[in-house]
């Protein structure tokens, strides 16, 4: 029984990455390399005002002065900053008015990838923005949500049409210093989403922002800023894919939210960048800075994510809980699977009078996959009344495979209460049989129960992609079930 | 601005210098190792916050004293120490008292109890015993990056010597008093050694106190060798003033079939940090890393553990408890670490904290690092107050608030407390724990000295 | 002057979280009557428990209470214990590491101190905790651990009983005792109570069901619904709910506060 359930977990865990196809597709590239002319050349392209170019140089003289993050339980290969192509797009018009001004062959790519961008196939109910490279390809439903007041667009348009907007918000939740790559995403961004809901407006659709890493050699810098003004609310989902390439790309991408007094913003992400093959070789770095903020009293921000690609994870969504009574959550799968490596988690810094975070994280590891939870639940002096409830688990397939666990607990506050319970086991054997005995397959019994030990963050996710996700887990996981 | 230079160099003054007074009054051994970890301490230095084993602790109010004795190489007067008396003495157990590192009997200190066991000084076991030494002097140690227990390598001179051979057993404890006593500032580094070997027994007591008032930085190591199929047990009571640092750094080393429990329980002491090793090195052995800290003033109180399973089917448990008031503070360091070669681990993790007042905080890191995958390992950790339906139900029964507040911290303790495995001495911790809950015990009886 | 009344409860009004519970309750409890209460669920039952022992769940807003003349609202959840007022927890709370031993004599020797005695000599103390315990057969390895900690749900309540064989209170509440009791957990219970009962103390029974009283005999039974008593009568109603269930009191009381609220228009 014991060699049995091994041969299937082998199976199990050896699907095929199914997004891993190239786009044939006219690109303006930039030539390769990092310097401040590749800086201000990005910014010509965009043709940017001064003051985000400024943005950028300060923070590109920033970078300069610091060195990668050594702190996570990852092993990065050294990365060739001057290797890697920081600006490429897909020839055509930047943003294109009407769907006829779109390529044929990115319609057709989005299409492949279950995004259709076309008016009578599209998803009901979720505007999209499809990202493509460096640029935003289109956005879906802009005009009836501007009806609303929502501003929903490419972040290269927020700059030209709100730039009051950006140069309040911009960094303010995240700034141009934070960290090694949110620093170079300061300097390099290209494209990504931006989002406005104004006051007592509850955001009728889910918003959506899909990514896609199409040419080779380039890196991805997306840059998402939500404004989630009072008593405003929005569900905002984001999902992304690359081509199967030998080599490994970089995407370093920053996303912050601004939540204002009675706001909740709903954050979801799918990731499922190209991992790399069965021995390790290609595949997405993703180092994502993702920073969120209750600046408001009652204002509520929650993450959740299913990480089932990338190469190498490095990301913390986290949630500053200013406003009283403010509330954070984190819901996390992540799956490491062949040599995928994951250091992954959340902040949850409680400033204000009765706030409250929960964090609930399913690591899942398997081949030759390294998971880390990563997680600081920091109680500041005045943050009276402040909750904090933890659970992170983790659940080994196969005996290669290594999953970790480091929370940091900080209270300097009595009237806290901070509860963190992690758990770490392999699939057990009585819970195989007992499936067994009902009949049903060691193969489908651990597709079940893995599904059942992530249900309660999948059913965090908006319901249209709840069932992606659950697909996209036994992919990543399970290859011939599912 | 940074104190660290100005003490290491003062420190590298005192070893260069009386690196004579060193080779002459240490075991040959001990000499041996000194110049390499000497360097070892210059290279990895005092560490800081951004070590992450000490992400918590800052020992500049510890380290950054400038202590008038670095190296005493002379026994203090023992008259005083012998007058001491330790509140768990009257314990049915063998009695020793160390005075700032050093034993009263000088080398002549060596000696067989009934069942077989040695006791005694470092220096007269390294001539008596200089084959058992050689093989388990050094050996164990590890270090999260930092200079400290090089730093003791480098300059202790002399410690607790304890052997169990092979299929002994001594059924009282063994307690040692370790006794801070001197009309100067010192800073001390004892250096101790136990080896238990194949099927012996030991249990040992070890209780920290600091009788004069002056300011006093121990550094101290200790190595653990416990044989297969054997049983050891150590349990400190540490009873410091509010001027006193203490540093220890315990390495217990594991071999099959072996069981070993450790309980730190901290009731007083200025700076303490505790850093206790497990290696379990032998299939079907058993740790426990106990430790209950109480902590107010400017107090701070550490606990680091490390729990490494090296070898399949071996059971860890890791339980922690604080209380802290006033401006205190606590820092929990945990971690179990699980080879890919230690199938069948069975290991837990808990820290639980109170905070009893505004200013009191409590960091707490407990840790989980697995590469096996047939393991139970679960891990918790918590930080809040008392909890206030048992608060009501206590008073209900018409116990009074305050009186049920300290039933209930008393409650908690007591679950770290009760793991003791000597019962006299599980009581008497008790009574002490009681008292220092109730503000009576701000040190111990007999202390000269107010801690206030 | 002494009332002749242990307990008198007139027009209290309770809320929890800004919520009416109570809405202006009334009860009398001579010495050594008993009282049965019974009532739905969210009724009112618990929050009547909880506002005589001083649980700060509810907040009194209006009515007052007194025992034994004395006004009850002032006093601390131990006062009240102190004076006598007993509660048996629907769900009694696990203490882990406060040994039963401690807790009890602890308990006893407030009480005591409370009305001018000495404190219990060991010997005495461990005597009553024998006596009791054979009165409620609680098993000893019980009584020698942490406070409820670990204990099933019959032992839990067995174990309140015990403590109200130790106390000696002037008055018990007992909240729900039977729930989750088997028959024979049931009957031990029902005649530990009656058999630790003096002439004097005075009873409360907070029950769903009519079977606890088929042991303690109650001498009145109200029935709660929507925060007040609605129906009182003797043993003969509490039959009468078994039977019919609680639909006709709620039928009876919603067409009372109708006719009510139209007079008031």
């Amino acid at each position: 029984m014991e060699n049995d359930q091994d041969k299937v977990l082998d199976e199990l865990t050896s699907g095929e990455y199914k997004y891993g196809f190239v786009t044939d597709i006219e690109t303006d590239v930039i030539p390769k390399g990092l310097s401040e002319d590749v800086v201000r050349l990005i910014s010509a392209k965009k043709e940017e005002p001064e003051w985000m170019l400024e943005f950028r140089l300060k923070a590109f003289r920033h970078w300069q002065t610091m060195k990668m993050p050594a702190w996570a339980h990852l092993k990065i290969p050294e990365i060739n900053y001057q290797d890697i192509i920081f600006y490429a797009a897909p020839m055509q018009k930047p943003a294109p008015g009407s769907l006829s001004d779109v390529d044929p062959e990115l319609l057709k790519t989005f299409d492949k990838l279950g995004i259709p961008l076309g008016e009578q196939k599209r998803l009901t109910g979720v505007a999209v923005d499809a990202v493509m490279d460096s640029i935003s390809v289109k956005t879906t439903f802009r005009e009836s949500l501007a009806e609303l007041g929502i501003i929903f667009c490419s972040f290269s348009e927020a700059v030209r049409e709100h730039p009051s907007l950006v140069q309040k918000y911009l960094a303010s939740v995240v700034p141009y210093t934070d960290n090694f790559f949110a620093t170079l995403n300061s300097a390099v961004f290209s494209d990504g989403s931006f989002c406005y809901i104004p006051k007592g407006v509850r955001c009728p659709m889910e918003l959506s922002t899909y990514f896609r890493i199409n040419a080779s050699n380039t890196g991805q810098f997306e840059r998402t800023l939500l404004i989630a003004d009072e008593e405003s609310y929005v569900s905002y989902l984001e999902g992304c894919t690359a081509p199967m390439r030998d080599e490994n790309q970089l995407h370093a991408a920053v996303v912050e939210i601004i939540t204002e007094r009675g706001a909740e913003v709903k954050y979801s992400t799918v990731q499922n960048w190209y991992p790399g093959d069965k021995e390790g070789k290609g595949g997405i770095f993703n180092f994502v800075t993702k920073r969120g903020i209750c600046k408001g009293d009652d204002s509520k921000i929650s993450w959740t994510q299913v990480e089932t690609g990338s190469a190498i994870t490095w990301k913390y969504p986290s949630c500053i809980l200013r406003g009283n009574n403010s509330v954070g959550e984190f819901y996390s799968v992540a799956v490491t699977n062949n040599y995928q490596q994951a250091d992954t988690g959340t902040k949850m810094i409680h400033i204000g009078r009765n706030t409250k975070s929960t964090i609930v994280s399913k690591g899942i590891s398997a081949g030759f996959g390294q998971n880390s939870y990563r997680g600081l639940v920091k109680v500041l002096g005045k943050a009276e009344g402040a909750r904090n409830y933890s659970q992170c688990d983790s659940l080994l397939l196969g005996d290669k495979c290594g999953a970790h666990t480091f929370p940091y607990i900080e209270v300097d506050n009595p009237s806290a209460i901070v509860e963190h319970e992690a758990t770490t086991s392999r699939i057990g054997e009585d819970q195989i049989f007992y499936c067994n005995q009902r009949g049903i397959s060691t193969e489908d019994a651990i597709g079940l129960i893995v599904n059942g030990y992530a249900r309660e963050v999948i059913n965090k996710l908006p319901m249209e992609f709840a069932v992606e996700a659950q697909k996209l887990l036994q992919i990543s996981l399970e290859g011939s079930v599912g | 601005m940074d104190y660290r230079p100005e003490v290491i160099n003062k420190l590298s003054e005192i070893y260069s210098g009386s690196h004579g007074t060193f080779l002459k009054n240490s075991p040959e051994i001990f000499n041996r190792h000194r110049e390499t970890a000497y360097k070892e301490f210059l290279r990895l230095g005092i560490p800081d916050r951004k070590n992450e084993a000490y992400k918590y602790t800052n020992l500049e109010k510890s380290f950054g004293y400038p202590y008038q004795v670095y190296y005493s190489p002379v026994p203090q007067d023992f008259r005083e120490a012998e007058k001491f008396h330790c509140e768990v003495e009257d314990l049915d157990v063998w009695n020793m008292v160390l005075l700032n590192g050093f034993f009263p009997r000088g080398e002549e200190g060596l000696v067989m109890l009934p069942g077989g066991i040695w006791v005694g000084s470092m220096k007269a076991a390294a001539k008596q015993f200089p084959g058992l030494v050689e093989k388990h002097y050094n050996k164990y140690v590890q270090g999260e990056n930092d200079g400290l227990v090089p730093l003791n390598t480098a300059m202790a001179s002399d410690g607790l010597f304890l052997y169990a051979p092979k299929n002994t057993a001594y059924t009282k404890p063994i307690q040692i008093v370790n006794l801070l006593h001197s009309d100067q500032d010192i800073f001390a580094q004892d250096r101790n050694l136990v080896v238990v070997e194949d099927r012996a027994q030991l249990s040992l007591l070890v209780c920290d106190h600091a009788i004069s008032p002056q300011h006093f930085l121990t550094n101290t190591v200790t190595e653990v060798y416990v044989g297969q199929n054997s049983r050891f047990e150590i349990i400190r009571v540490q009873n410091q003033h509010n001027n006193s640092g203490k540093i220890t750094h315990t390495f217990i080393h594991q071999e099959r079939d072996s069981y070993a429990s450790s309980n730190n329980i901290t009731l007083h002491g200025g700076l303490v940090r505790n850093a206790t090793w497990h290696m379990l090195n032998g299939e079907n052995s058993e740790t426990h890393s106990y430790g209950l800290y109480l902590a107010d003033k400017q107090q701070h109180i550490a606990n680091f553990v490390k729990v490494d399973h090296a070898a399949p089917n071996c059971n860890s448990t890791q339980l922690f408890k604080g209380v802290l008031d006033e401006n205190s503070s606590g820092a929990f360091n945990g971690r179990i670490m699980v080879h890919k070669i230690a199938q069948g681990t069975n290991a837990y993790q808990s820290n639980n904290n109170i905070l009893l007042s505004d200013a009191a905080r409590m960091d707490t890191k407990p840790q989980l690092e697995i590469y096996a995958d047939d393991v139970k390992c679960s891990h918790g950790a918590t930080v809040g107050q008392l909890d206030n339906n048992a608060l009501f139900y206590l008073r209900s029964r018409g116990i009074d608030a305050r009186e049920a507040k300290l039933m209930l911290m008393f409650g908690f303790a007591h679950d770290v407390i009760k793991n003791i495995p000597i019962e006299a001495l599980r009581e008497r911790i008790d009574n002490l724990v009681q008292k220092r809950l109730r503000g009576e015990l701000s040190r111990c009886a007999s202390c000269a000295i107010q801690c206030n | 002057m002494k009332s002749e009344f242990l307990l008198q409860i007139k027009e209290l009004k309770a809320t929890i979280d800004n919520k009416e519970i109570l809405k202006g309750l009334n009860l009398e409890v001579k010495p050594g009557e008993i009282h049965a209460i019974m009532g739905p669920n969210g009724s009112g039952k618990s929050t009547l428990a909880n506002v005589l022992t001083g649980r700060d769940i509810a907040t009194v807003t209006h009515g007052s209470v007194t025992f034994e003349g004395k006004d009850l609202l002032v006093m601390s959840p131990e006062e009240r214990a102190r004076e006598g007022i007993f509660l048996s927890f629907q769900y009694p709370i696990e203490i882990p590491g406060v040994s039963m031993v401690n807790f009890m004599k602890t308990a006893i020797n407030e009480q005591r101190k409370h009305r001018g005695l000495e404190p219990l000599s060991a010997s005495e103390f461990l005597r009553q905790m024998r006596e009791k315990k054979e009165l409620v057969e609680i098993d000893s390895a019980l009584t020698n651990r942490s406070v409820n900690e670990g204990f099933s749900g019959g032992e839990k309540k067995k174990n309140e009983i015990f403590q109200m064989a130790m106390l000696e209170p002037r008055l018990a509440l007992l909240d729900e005792t039977d729930s989750g009791l088997d028959i024979d957990a049931l009957r031990i219970v029902a005649n530990g109570v009656n058999k630790i009962r003096r002439t004097d103390t005075s009873v409360i029974v907070i029950t769903h069901y009519q079977r606890l009283l088929d042991y303690i005999v109650p001498d009145y039974v109200h029935v709660m619904y929507d925060g007040r008593i609605v129906r009182t009568a003797g043993p003969e109603l509490a039959l009468e709910l078994e039977e019919r269930g609680y639909d006709w009191i709620r039928k009876e009381a919603d067409v009372n506060e109708e006719t009510w609220t139209t007079d008031r228009k």
